[in-house]
């Protein structure tokens, strides 16, 4: 077998692994919430006859062990069951929100990451020169600033004040494509700011260490423009580490958006966990922390994969 | 994030006020009670309604995990989309008179125990199906069964036989209540067809609108209903609902013109949303309200000096001030304001007397350990800040009180109704009879201050089944007296509904029942 196959294989029997190890943790921590879900799902209304019937009903007599091999081997055929609270199946359910949080996530990913590694490069071009400064300070604001405070500023300018975009971000079915992407362009925006000044940073930082070697003074010395050099000579051999910030920051884009999301109104993935958290709705919880996990090992493996490629000593094992 | 919800239901379930002359003609003489539509449209009517549009409404209080089901219905997104597609069988007018809906008619005997609601004929449900007696006695049952988790339960439990009579629903009651019709109005009790036992989150009802996509949490598309029995209703061709959760995220909706109308201002933003040109802000009072609840069976609480100390040591006007911004009235220990029927509008208010707490505090012989108060975010809206501020009154008083801020997390489970001392809020009920039964009785469920007072409870039965209105406004003078000088509530402020719509809205009036015009914001109002 030829070793990058066999090194991609074990990658991803390791991410199999952790899956369900995750899966492990996952249930566990949804049995250690505080509360329990018939008290949650009934609130202030509840007396004892209706937490009664409705722990009966929702098989919560059961005990621990049994729920989760239940619960595992229905996942595995993919069954993910259904919410407690609405009745409603939960792939469905998660199908439509994941579309959307891709959606979302796509489109921020495909703004920011040319742009982070585009910035990155001009910053190397200049470095420690004006063009350099102003692109890590302008990232390194956005970034500091926290993302419901650029949403609302944003959503202020430009929806309030000037009437450009919608502050409502609401997609739906029957939206042409054209006004699922004018609604969503105030929330991109606010990922993009977010996320762009860790790209760019690692980029620069990744590039201007390998602007130390020696080939590269040689490419200088053939009289290679700057541009190029670190274009075609620097950023091949940077990739790497450029490649594991960018999954990191994809991850984020799908998993960790919940704010955006309220701020503005946007139906993905986020706000559809929050809401059935704080309804104890533990097989959704459940269901959506399988997919973040799902996610994120599944960019890490993919990150890992892409590093072992771009590196010919990774590629080609002694 | 919206940890409050699982109290918003009582938030809605706040209705109704005065009942006057109804009572004393339906129930005291058995008389028939008709009301016309055309009575209760309110001061803004003299205009013509327009038809036509699609009104945008943002709403908060949805969530992912909403269903159709009226029984379920709990937060202010259910609530106001199941109000659009469903009628119950009586509704309680901006005025507080009862209107008859799908009932077209109804009476009592003169105890009160035995209603009779005539049914109207030739409605029928979106499916195209008739809406029979048998579909209202079915969904009544539905509602009534024990192992139901509807919100209703409550309301039913008092209603031992309920059947079908030709044109009329009958219901037998265990003891006589005057004021049936309004609990009836409540919004859970939405009339499906073969009482929604099938499917009861089928979203098929009466109303003037039909729902065409659901989207929980998200969004809701209805369409205008075009054989709407009732043709003063439903101006628009359509409506849609979006959940806008986020407050900030509402305003700014409303200010761009995205939407017509929203709901829960916060009092914080409401002077300055109100400034934007074309948006207007309304506000209004209802029977909402914020509580501090002592255990009156647990020390240091069993004593009514200390628990008199610490009402007396409130500054219930900086509260309203403070906390509501302006938006809301002062509370009088009492969870009944002058919106609700029969309201004792000669009952002292209790001031904001320091000297009056210190000298109940010494009374009390409280051995100045900390009194712990838990409150939360959650709790209502201010409710720490609200807290921090009775401590520093009670500090100049020599009350010790401390103040522990508590997760909102399982509030509602672990500290509401367990602990002794906490904040919480009630939404008010259509009825004093019901506010007072529900949390208040010896008996009740909820009776959160564990007060027990047998010549309360034995007056409470008594106004009940009165139908003397003169001699039931003096029983709940005396009950009101009981509960505020001895009983274990503190209530410092009534919360205003604070509602915001688009000037190219017409039609908006005035309703004390609940947000959104009671929830018929969408279907009084109209494109001017």
């Amino acid at each position: 077998m030829h070793p990058v196959v066999k090194l991609i294989a074990q990658r991803l029997a390791l991410g199999l692994l952790l899956l369900l190890a995750v899966s492990v943790l996952i249930f566990a921590g949804t049995e250690m919430l505080p509360g329990d879900v018939a008290q949650a799902i009934l609130g202030q209304s509840a007396t004892e006859t209706a937490l009664r019937n409705l722990r009966e009903e929702m098989g919560l007599n059961q005990p621990a062990i049994t729920r989760y091999f239940q619960w595992l081997g229905g996942i595995l055929q993919g069954d993910l069951g259904t919410a407690l609270s609405n009745k409603k199946e939960i792939a469905t359910e998660i199908g439509a929100r994941l579309g959307n949080t891709l959606f979302l996530a796509f489109w921020a990913a495909a703004v920011s990451v040319p742009l982070a590694i585009g910035l990155g490069l001009l910053a190397v071009r200049y470095r420690n020169r004006w063009p350099d400064k102003l692109i890590s300070g302008v990232t390194l604001a956005t970034i500091s600033l926290p993302e419901f405070v650029a949403g609302y500023i944003l959503m202020y300018l430009l929806t309030v004040k000037f009437r450009i975009f919608s502050p409502i971000s609401t997609i739906y079915d029957s939206m042409s494509f054209g006004q699922k992407l004018n609604a969503i362009a105030l929330p991109v925006m606010v990922l993009v700011l977010v996320v762009l000044a860790h790209m760019m940073r690692m980029t620069r930082a990744a590039i201007l260490n390998v602007m130390q070697s020696a080939y590269i003074e040689t490419a200088e010395l053939k009289g290679l423009r700057p541009l190029t050099i670190i274009a075609r000579h620097a950023f091949p051999n940077a990739i790497a580490p450029v490649v594991n910030v960018v999954m990191l920051n994809l991850a984020y884009l799908v998993v960790g958006v919940v704010v955006v999301e309220v701020v503005f109104v946007y139906p993905g993935m986020g706000q559809y966990l929050v809401d059935h958290v704080t309804k104890r709705d533990v097989p959704v919880v459940q269901a959506c922390g399988l997919i973040f996990a799902a996610v994120y090992i599944g960019l890490n493996i993919f990150a890992d994969v892409i590093s072992i490629l771009a590196n010919p000593r990774l590629r080609h094992p002694k | 994030m919206k940890d409050d919800l699982a109290k918003l239901l009582d938030f809605i379930d706040g209705a109704g006020l005065s009942r006057r002359s109804f009572l004393t003609r339906s129930a005291a003489f058995g008389a028939t009670a008709v009301v016309g539509t055309a009575l209760t449209t309110g001061r803004a009517s003299a205009e013509e309604p327009k038809k036509g549009g699609v009104l945008k409404i943002g709403l908060g209080g949805g969530e992912a995990t909403d269903t159709l089901d009226p029984g379920l219905a709990d937060s202010q997104v259910p609530f106001a989309l199941n109000r659009n597609w469903g009628d119950t069988i009586v509704r309680v007018t901006p005025d507080g008179q009862i209107e008859p809906r799908l009932a077209e008619s109804f009476s009592s005997n003169p105890e009160g125990t035995e209603w009779t609601f005539t049914i109207r004929q030739g409605v029928k449900f979106h499916d195209g199906s008739d809406m029979t007696v048998d579909d209202v006695v079915a969904t009544f049952k539905r509602h009534s069964d024990e192992n139901s988790k509807s919100g209703a339960l409550g309301i039913m439990k008092g209603i031992s036989d309920i059947s079908a009579d030709g044109q009329n629903v009958v219901m037998k009651l265990e003891t006589g209540n005057a004021d049936l019709p309004y609990l009836l109005a409540d919004y859970h009790l939405v009339i499906q067809p073969k009482g929604g036992v099938d499917n009861p989150a089928a979203g098929i009802g009466t109303g003037a609108y039909k729902v065409v996509s659901a989207e929980a949490g998200v969004r809701y598309v209805l369409e205008k209903n075009a054989d709407d029995w009732d043709t003063t209703r439903g101006h628009y061709d359509g409506v849609e609902i979006l959940v806008i959760n986020d407050s900030t995220a509402r305003n700014s909706a409303l200010q761009a013109g995205q939407v017509h109308m929203i709901n829960r201002v916060d009092p914080k933003v409401a002077q300055l949303l109100s400034k934007t040109p074309g948006v207007v802000v309304t506000n209004i009072s209802g029977p909402g309200h914020y509580v501090f609840i002592m255990h009156c069976d647990t020390a240091p609480f069993d004593n009514n000096d200390l628990r008199l100390a610490l009402k007396y040591s409130i500054n219930r006007q900086e509260m309203v001030d403070k906390i509501l911004s302006g938006y809301g009235g002062v509370g009088n220990d009492i969870p009944i304001n002058a919106s609700y029927p029969l309201f004792d509008a000669t009952l002292e208010q209790r001031p904001y007397d320091l000297a009056k707490a210190a000298e109940h505090y010494k009374a009390s012989g409280h051995d100045g350990s900390p009194i712990e108060l838990l409150v939360a975010d959650g709790a209502f809206p201010g409710a720490v800040d609200a807290a921090t501020l009775w401590q520093a009154s009670c500090e100049q008083a020599g009350i010790p009180l401390v103040v522990k801020k508590v997760p909102d997390d399982g509030y509602w489970s672990d500290v509401w109704n367990v602990k002794p001392f906490c904040a919480s809020y009630w939404g008010g009920r259509p009825v004093q009879d019901q506010m007072y039964s529900t949390a208040y009785l010896s008996t009740a469920e909820w009776n959160d201050t564990r007060f027990k007072d047998p010549e309360f409870d034995a007056l409470l039965i008594e106004a009940r089944a009165e139908t003397d209105t003169t001699k039931r406004q003096e029983l709940y003078s005396k009950i009101a007296h009981i509960l505020r000088d001895t009983g274990g509530v503190i209530v410092p402020m009534f919360n205003d509904y604070i509602d915001g719509h688009s000037e190219t809205v017409a039609g908006w009036i005035e309703d004390p029942t609940t947000e959104m015009m009671g929830g018929w914001a969408a279907q009084k109002t109209w494109f001017a």
